[in-house]
């Protein structure tokens, strides 16, 4: 066991676990952090993307260690906190923009997608489709046939001048 | 509402930001949309049960075998570990289903059927000591010789005949031209992005209640009475969050489930049973291989005169629900359209490979997958174009299908097919495709094909289908289900609506509080909704073959204006002011509405095959645009019009969602998803290995969604959801072969098959879709 340091959505968090730990069962069952996903465990399908100090990562193919002193954005942390207790969690742009346009369905792949889409929007993506596509051409979607979740990033991307 | 929401929202109606053209109503959102988008709502593998173990599945590494012994290492301490077996099974060692030849558990001295089989299962307190207890079993077997053809089986699950008997060979042969096709597809995995999961927690008195990722409550509900002999009450089942079904968490949950409940009753512990990818592939149920084989004459003009065709599904291991998926795909099979006399024979047999089950379309994709390729070959020999043939024989009000059903009232084949091929150009186009294909015919410099020049790699291609889908249950199976959905007004004047109908992506959740609400004249977010938790919730039956929105739904609306019309009938006022007083007064009232036939239907004869065989039907077309790399045989679908016809819609956000998810779904069918098999065993058993179509092979999907309503249905909807599954598939193949003058009869349209196709070697095509290549010699 080794202690590691991470700050996760803004908190510093400490854990103490073996250095191959994977970073989502980290989140998942260390730091009780259950919006990240797991689809495949093999880095296929992009559903426990997370980002690591800015940069997407599958958090199924991330040992803790290396994840040490990193600065971790889960869904979690996309929305600001409610106001007050039991008022609604004020949304991030990219998730209003996913329930405007119809981009979760099953909503399995969303907080992944939207960790892949926030990435994409936060190093200064635009609305063009086919960038949009290839941002998120790491995380799969069986429900949507992807149309609604581009639109939704597209919205946002747009929003900026 | 926050200052960055309502930020969001003008930027929203802001003009020309959505969809320029396209005027909406504002939809509400999705109901459980905000848990879903903020990481707080909880599938199965989400939820924290204290104190719970984990338990695995042990499985056959055979295809075909009898179980002799199962040997557990004397030098494990057992007493760390929870062993069951089939000797632990409490009820009858079966998956209740249609038949009863599935086991739950193969005992010592059975059969086992197919690789992959469930032999015992284990649970322990942690990951480690599961997985040391796992190395600690082993299975001892006598292998047997597996059947993997179809063909070839001895035992028949199923079979049909539908309609003309022995009178379809005169009929062939008042044809002026007759066409013989066969076309195969092989398995289709559902791939839901969150695996099969389920968590049993035991319960005193015996019981046990189920939490789980699932389509159908009272389908596991029923499997835990038989198995473990509970009644009702003892066996509880609720859905959690489900991430994805398409079928797939239709009848397999029940496996999974029971396997969680065994564990947990023997153990006295909550047991999680979450299955990881590969075991989920490996393991679960996909779409039917079928073999279809078509005779079809038609006049010189191309009228069809006669049909017939021949079916044969590959049910895999047991029984599970092929009789019904065979059943569906027969009644498809002649396509969306009129002729005099059509025989349709279909028969699915058993294999030794792992069984085959529910997917979107539910055999449906098979077999008019078969019937536009065929539709299409027929018209190329008639010199007719794809459009032409079709305008020449779909169905219209009034014509009579296969079964003898007539149709009367929501026929929009039409209407779809001329609004697909209007809003796409196709005519434009094909004719612009058709001038470079012959411009490139001949030219070619690959030793056997006509098309590869050395001025162009890529061909394009225009393709189009049209397909029918029968609406809810088939034949007389709703009247069967019975199915009850119930509104509760509460005490305290809330509204509830009460249906074991799941919320797995499609957004039942949110058309339901929409149909309640304007049928009591009240906003849709003054409804609540039941968990979907068999103790709370009626059976209103099992949330497959597109029967949520006009079945439950309808039954909904029914019940909604018989409690209005209570509420205004003792208030004298409308039920918008008055509900929550009438409330005080009287208590909570609940209103339980059962399914009764649709009124002017004719009863479906299961025996003959002959009546309605749907309530009504659901109408699609599609034009597909791609690409085909001549060198390498690959293919990009580049664009797709979907035109939709579905009643009635309710919500058009989500209805166009499920346009362009099964659309999307069909054109991974039709390119790259197929399951290879080798000594009846799946090779490609990862996400690694057996791909879906990402965010770059999507093509642009364009959707037009066309209302031909059912007038028996009191909303007039109709079903949605497995619609676009049927139509994409032929319109990709039909595009390819527009593009380079080639028919590809076996799906996926591989690149391999592309090529043999082109170059005249089929032996560079590989196996048959679903055929088992032989095993490998033993290693030395």
């Amino acid at each position: 066991m080794t202690t590691y340091h991470l700050t996760v959505n803004g908190a510093p968090a400490e854990v103490d676990v073996p250095g191959m730990r994977r970073l989502l069962d980290v989140l998942r069952e260390d730091l009780a952090l259950t919006g990240t996903k797991e689809g495949c465990g093999e880095g296929e399908c992009g559903a426990c993307t997370v980002l690591l100090d800015g940069a997407p990562v599958d958090a199924c193919l991330v040992p803790v260690c290396q994840a040490d002193r990193g600065d971790i954005r889960t869904v979690e942390g996309l929305a600001a906190p409610a106001s007050s207790p039991g008022a609604p969690a004020a949304l991030d742009p990219l998730q209003a923009a996913f329930l405007v346009t119809g981009g979760a369905q099953c909503g399995i792949c969303t907080p992944g997608m939207l960790m892949a889409g926030r990435a994409y929007l936060d190093a200064g993506g635009g609305p063009d489709h086919d960038a949009i596509r290839e941002a998120i051409a790491g995380n799969l979607c069986r429900c949507t046939g992807y149309t609604k979740i581009v639109e939704a990033i597209a919205l946002v991307a747009g929003a900026h001048p | 509402m926050t200052t960055r929401t309502e930020s969001l929202h003008a930027l929203v109606v802001a003009p020309g930001t959505i969809a320029p053209g396209r005027v909406r109503p504002a939809p509400p959102r999705r109901r459980e949309g905000p848990a879903k988008l903020t990481g707080t709502a909880l599938y199965t593998d989400d939820i924290v049960v204290p104190g719970a173990w984990y338990g695995a599945t042990l499985r056959s590494a055979d295809p075909h075998a009898t179980f002799i012994a199962l040997d557990l290492d004397p030098a494990f301490d057992w007493s760390r570990v929870c062993v069951v077996t089939a000797a632990d099974i409490p009820g009858e060692n079966v998956v209740s289903s249609i038949k009863s030849d599935q086991p739950i558990l193969v005992p010592i001295g059975g059969t086992i059927r197919h690789h992959a089989e469930p032999l015992a299962l284990l649970a322990a307190p942690d990951r480690s000591t599961l997985r040391e207890a796992r190395g600690r079993v082993t299975a001892r077997t006598v292998a047997l010789p597996g059947v993997f053809d179809p063909l070839e089986s001895d035992h028949t699950f199923a079979s049909y005949t539908i309609g003309a008997g022995d009178d379809i060979e005169a009929a062939m042969a008042r044809a002026e031209i007759v066409l013989e096709g066969e076309y195969r597809v092989g398995h289709q995995e559902q791939l839901y992005i969150e695996n099969n999961a389920m968590i049993a927690v035991p319960t005193e008195g015996g019981g046990v209640t189920v939490t789980g990722s699932l389509q159908c409550p009272y389908y596991l509900h029923a499997a835990l009475k038989r198995g473990l002999g509970l009644d009702d009450a003892a066996a509880r089942v609720i859905q959690a969050e489900t991430g994805g079904g398409f079928g797939g968490k239709e009848e397999f949950p029940s496996v999974i489930g029971l396997h969680a409940a065994l564990l947990a009753r023997k153990a006295q512990k909550p047991v999680r049973m979450i299955y990881d990818r590969h075991e989920d592939i490996s393991a679960t149920t996909k779409r039917h291989p079928a073999i279809v084989r078509h005779r079809t004459g038609v006049t010189a003009d191309g009228r069809l005169v006669a049909q017939d065709i021949e079916i044969i599904m590959d049910g895999g291991a047991y029984c599970t629900l092929t009789p019904v998926v065979l059943s569906r795909g027969a009644l498809h099979a002649g396509g969306p359209y009129r002729c005099p006399d059509v025989r349709i024979r279909a028969r699915a047999t058993r294999t030794n490979t792992p069984p085959n089950g529910a997917f979107r379309g539910f055999g449906a994709p098979q077999t008019e997958f078969a019937a536009e390729v065929h539709l299409d070959r027929l018209a190329e020999r008639l010199g007719l174009s794809p459009l032409d043939i079709r305008r020449r024989n779909l169905y219209h009000p009034g014509d009579i299908t296969p079964t003898g059903q007539v149709l009367r009232d929501s026929v929009a084949a039409e209407e779809v097919l001329e609004r697909a091929a209007e809003a796409s150009e196709f005519v434009r186009l094909r004719a612009r495709t058709a001038d470079a294909r012959r411009r490139r015919a001949g030219s070619g410099s690959l030793p056997g094909s006509a098309l590869r020049t050395d001025r162009e790699r890529r061909a394009s291609g225009i393709g189009l289908a049209l397909a029918w889908h029968g609406a809810g249950f088939t034949g007389s199976g709703e009247i069967k289900l019975a199915s009850v959905a119930s509104i509760e007004l509460t005490a305290d004047g809330r509204v509830r609506v009460l249906t074991a109908a799941t919320e797995m992506g499609q957004g039942t959740n949110t058309i339901f509080p929409q149909l309640v609400g304007e049928a009591l004249g009240i906003p849709d977010d003054a409804i609540d909704l039941a968990p979907p938790d068999t103790a709370e919730v009626p059976d209103s039956g099992p949330t497959v073959a597109s029967r949520t929105a006009m079945v439950v739904g309808g039954l909904l609306i029914k019940a909604a204006r018989r409690l209005r019309g209570t509420v205004e009938a003792a208030t004298g006022g409308s039920f918008a002011e008055t509900a929550a007083d009438y409330a005080r007064q009287h208590g909570p009232t609940r209103i339980d509405q059962k399914f009764e036939p649709y009124p002017d239907s004719t009863t479906f004869d299961d025996e003959l095959y002959r009546g309605d065989a749907y309530p009504a039907f659901g109408w699609a077309a599609c034009v597909v645009q791609v690409d085909v790399d001549l060198d390498t045989g690959e293919v990009q679908v580049n664009e797709v019009v979907a035109a939709d016809d579905v009643g009635h819609v309710i919500h058009p956000v989500l209805a166009e969602g499920q346009v362009e998810g099964g659309t999307l779904q069909a054109i991974g069918y039709a390119t790259i998803e197929e399951i290879k098999l080798r000594d009846g065993r799946y090779l490609n058993d990862r996400l690694a290995t057996y791909i879906i179509p990402t965010a770059l092979d999507a093509p642009r999907i364009s959707t037009i969604l066309v209302e031909a309503p059912f007038h028996a249905a009191p909303h007039g909807a109709k079903g949605i959801g497995e619609l676009p599954m049927d139509v994409g598939a032929p319109a990709v193949v039909a595009a390819i072969a527009d593009a380079t003058g080639v028919w590809i009869t076996d799906l996926p349209a591989s690149p391999e098959r592309i090529l043999a196709a082109l170059t005249g070697r089929p032996d560079v095509a590989g196996p048959r879709p679903g055929e088992s290549e032989p095993a490998l010699p033993p290693a030395r």
